[in-house]
């Protein structure tokens, strides 16, 4: 039987833990709509779908077949691009649709819909831990690397001149990206989790003037989310995934209602 | 001594022979101006020789080169939230250097302080195209590659960024590559040209490249360009 972390942390645990996984989705976020990936994240996030599908039928957790599809698929669109140089966001898209079609082969009903809108239940401790370690990965690899992805985002040429290895950059970038779908995928689901990505980031983008405020106000807003959704969600007695999602969603629809200034 | 060496120089895209056979030598501390009609390969020329695009032939910089690049007018969205001080101090951590490196590089350009605060995609053309060059000289460069950078300015702000890149050049004794289609600023600033056209290219000191017979091979049409004198 594995260790849960209801033994040993209740809630709290939990709480940190989603926190940390916000303020990842929040800074790799802010660079994916920076970098007009908006459309990219949720396609992205189905790659993981033939995961679950291979681990399901293999009887291991579904989250480390996702989290090997997702990051294999990050190789995979990164190679591509770099081949044919065709837009991230086809690649992707062609990627996502292949994926998909594969997944709803191996996959079924209630299966399905745990991988899409997050599976109820307390985490084991490996999940715990490939939590806290993934989302320090992420939030590690944005803040040391911001500097070459502000310059790679302006110009692939400048950033090249500026010492900046664009193709490596490229790569930690679009695994960082799948490492944080993943991240979200027991909480959220893989539906929902491009959702938390963008939605922060695309309000923060209407109001920064700057890179620091959008990533605060970005981080901000994903942690703010995911703490109200979860919440409600347990006042409700139902997955916090869709309340966190559902949230973030009205922030963004009342961020309209302010005019951006230019 | 050379800055650059460029032998045999060939860039292939898309199945389309984008330049093929160029060569040339460039002294160190000198400027070349690269002309040619639109679609003549100087945008891919600059490109090769910083190396994003694949190439063949050679293409060999002096031991010591540092470059530092200004590309074409970038298509910045307005709402990128990303102002001057985001971007020149990503280039400051990325290159290392001074503090007063900063100070020293607005200086040059001539861009005031307060300007950086603005979004990037908010700063007028002028602003912008002196921020690249700012953005450049915070690397400390010997070799300066220029892609119009004049393009989209009104007249006096291209003279004031001529001025600049001129200034640079002189007092620094950078080596200048510039892709410019003002033959006026060519024929005053730069000491060699390199001329694309359809049928290969030309590369010599302004007064032997600039001749009404160059140009008309290089443009395929007659230019009304006249050498002007100046004491």
């Amino acid at each position: 039987m594995s260790t849960t972390i209801h033994e040993w942390a209740p809630q709290l645990g939990a709480l940190a833990l989603s926190a940390l996984m916000a303020v990842a989705a929040g800074l790799i976020g802010s660079f994916a709509v920076m970098r007009r990936l908006v459309l990219a994240a949720d396609p992205m996030s189905h790659i993981a779908l033939p995961g679950i599908g291979i681990a399901l039928i293999l009887r291991f957790n579904p989250l480390w077949g996702a989290l090997a599809l997702l990051l294999l698929g990050a190789v995979l669109i990164w190679g591509v691009e770099r081949r044919t140089r065709i837009a991230t966001e086809a690649v992707i898209g062609v990627t996502f649709a292949v994926a998909l079609a594969v997944g709803s082969t191996m996959t079924s009903g209630e299966e399905l819909i745990d991988a899409l809108l997050g599976a109820p239940g307390t985490l084991t401790l490996p999940e715990a831990v490939f939590g806290v370690v993934g989302a320090l990965i992420v939030i590690g690899f944005v803040l040391r690397q911001r500097n070459a992805l502000v310059v790679r985002l302006v110009s692939p040429e400048i950033a090249l001149t500026s010492n900046v290895d664009v193709a490596r950059l490229d790569l930690y970038f679009l695994l960082a990206f799948a490492l944080t779908i993943g991240l979200g995928l027991r909480f959220l689901g893989v539906l929902l989790m491009g959702s938390l990505i963008i939605i922060p980031a695309a309000i923060a983008r209407r109001f920064a003037r700057g890179l620091s405020t959008m990533l605060t106000i970005s981080v901000v807003l994903a942690v703010a989310s995911t703490a109200a959704g979860t919440y409600v969600a347990s006042l409700a007695g139902r997955p916090s995934g869709p309340f966190i999602v559902m949230v973030a969603g009205g922030l963004f629809f009342l961020s309209l209602l302010r005019r951006r200034e230019t | 001594m050379n800055a650059l060496a460029v032998q045999d120089l060939g860039v292939r895209l898309r199945g389309t022979d984008v330049l093929r056979g160029v060569s040339f030598d460039l002294p160190r501390a000198s400027c070349l101006a690269v002309i040619g009609p639109n679609g003549a390969g100087k945008t891919v020329l600059l490109r090769a020789l910083i190396g994003a695009v694949p190439y063949t032939g050679r293409v060999t910089w002096a031991a010591d080169t540092v470059l530092g690049y200004v590309p074409q007018k970038l298509d910045i969205e307005r709402d990128l939230p990303l102002n001057g001080h985001d971007f020149l101090r990503a280039k400051a951590a990325l290159a290392g250097g001074p503090d007063t490196l900063r100070a020293e590089a607005l200086r040059s350009v001539g861009l005031p302080e307060e300007v950086l605060s603005t979004p990037i995609g908010n700063m007028s053309g002028g602003q912008f195209q002196r921020l690249l060059i700012a953005f450049a000289l915070l690397g400390r460069p010997n070799v300066l590659l220029l892609d119009e950078p004049a393009a989209g300015i009104d007249a006096p702000g291209q003279a004031q960024l001529n001025e600049v890149i001129r200034s640079l050049q002189e007092t620094r004794a950078m080596t200048v590559l510039l892709v410019s289609h003002d033959l006026s600023v060519v024929y005053r600033y730069a000491d060699h040209v390199l001329c694309l056209g359809p049928r290969g290219a030309c590369f010599g000191p302004p007064r032997s490249a600039l001749t009404p017979e160059t140009l008309y091979e290089v443009y395929g049409q007659p230019l009304g360009f006249h050498v002007h004198d100046h004491p």
